[in-house]
C-alpha cells in the first residue's frame, strides 16, 4: 500500500514510472515529485501507470494540478500504459477529454 | 427486520489507514461474492468517503477516529463512514438521511474534488446525514453485473 516513483530524464522527456497505489496517503508524494517536472519549459513529462493497481480522486487531483501547471509553463503531460480500472475513473470524470492519455490501455479499453 | 451481519471498524483519522480499510472491504465483498469490478468500485467509493472524513472532518490534523460500518445483507452491502469516533445506531441514522443530489457541494467538485461524484457514480445508492458530524451511507447490490457499466450511473437522484 505504497507508491514508488522513479524518474529518469532523456533529452527533453522526463519519464516517470509509478508503481503501487495512489490514494490520499501517497498522492502528496506524487504531487511533490510531478509538479516540479512540469515547470521546466519545453519538457514532456511521460507518466507510466502500468504498475498502478489502485487510484482514486486524490490521484486524479494530482494529474489535474500537473496539467494546469503544463499550461502555465508550456510543457506537456502524457499518461501511458494505464490499467483499465484506472482509465475508467478518468473516463467517468470526463478527464479523458482534457488529458493526453495513451490509447493502449492495459487489459483493453471499453 | 431483514437479517444481516454487521461489521464495525474504527481507524484513526489519518490517510495511512485508508489502504487498511480498502483491504477490509475487499475481504468482505469478496466473501459476499461480488465481482472483481464491483470490488474495485467499492474500494474507490470507501476510500473517497474516508478521504473526505480525514480532510474535512478533522482538517488533516490527524486527530480523532473514523467509524466504518458494513451491513452485510443477502443481496447488498451497505457501507457507512462516519467522521466521528462514536458508534452509531443504524436505525437512527437511516431515519435522518436524505438523498445525495448532484448539486450538493458543487464548490468542492469545482476545486477538483471528484470524491462525492465518484461515490455516486460507483455505488447504487448514496445518502448523507450531516446531523451529527457527517455520515455517508452507500449501498451496492449484488448481481449488478448483468446491468453492466451503465447500470452504475443509475444512482440516487431519482
Amino acid at each position: 500500500m505504497n507508491l514508488t516513483i522513479d524518474v529518469t530524464n532523456k533529452e527533453n522527456v522526463a519519464y516517470v514510472v509509478l508503481s503501487g497505489e495512489v490514494d490520499a496517503f501517497t498522492a502528496p508524494k506524487l504531487k511533490d515529485a510531478l509538479l516540479p517536472l512540469t515547470k521546466e519549459e519545453g519538457q514532456t513529462v511521460e507518466v507510466d501507470l502500468h504498475n498502478v493497481n489502485y487510484m482514486d480522486s486524490t490521484g486524479l487531483g494530482v494529474f489535474i494540478s500537473a496539467l494546469k501547471s503544463t499550461k502555465e509553463y508550456n510543457t506537456e503531460l502524457k499518461l501511458v500504459q494505464m490499467q483499465e480500472r484506472v482509465y475508467r475513473l478518468f473516463k467517468i470524470t470526463g478527464l479523458t477529454e482534457i488529458m493526453n492519455i495513451d490509447s493502449t490501455v492495459q487489459g483493453g479499453m471499453q | 427486520m431483514e437479517p444481516f451481519d454487521f461489521v464495525e471498524i474504527k481507524v484513526p483519522a489519518k490517510a495511512e489507514y485508508i489502504g487498511v480499510v480498502r483491504l477490509s472491504i475487499s475481504g468482505i465483498a469478496n466473501r459476499m461474492g461480488f465481482t472483481y469490478e464491483d470490488i474495485e468500485d467499492l474500494k474507490v467509493a470507501i476510500s473517497e468517503a474516508i478521504t473526505n472524513a480525514v480532510k474535512h472532518g478533522y482538517n488533516e490534523t490527524g486527530e480523532g477516529e473514523i467509524t466504518i460500518g458494513f451491513g452485510v445483507y443477502d443481496d447488498r452491502l451497505e457501507v457507512m463512514v462516519a467522521d466521528h469516533g462514536g458508534s452509531f445506531n443504524l436505525g437512527d441514522i437511516k431515519q435522518d438521511i436524505g438523498p445525495y443530489k448532484q448539486d450538493d457541494n458543487i464548490e468542492e467538485l469545482r476545486e477538483g474534488g471528484f470524491g462525492l461524484f465518484l461515490i455516486d457514480a460507483l455505488m447504487d445508492k448514496v445518502e448523507i446525514n450531516s446531523k451529527y458530524g457527517v455520515i455517508v451511507l452507500m449501498t451496492k447490490y449484488l448481481h449488478e453485473a448483468e446491468v453492466g457499466q451503465n447500470g452504475d450511473q443509475i444512482s440516487t437522484s431519482q
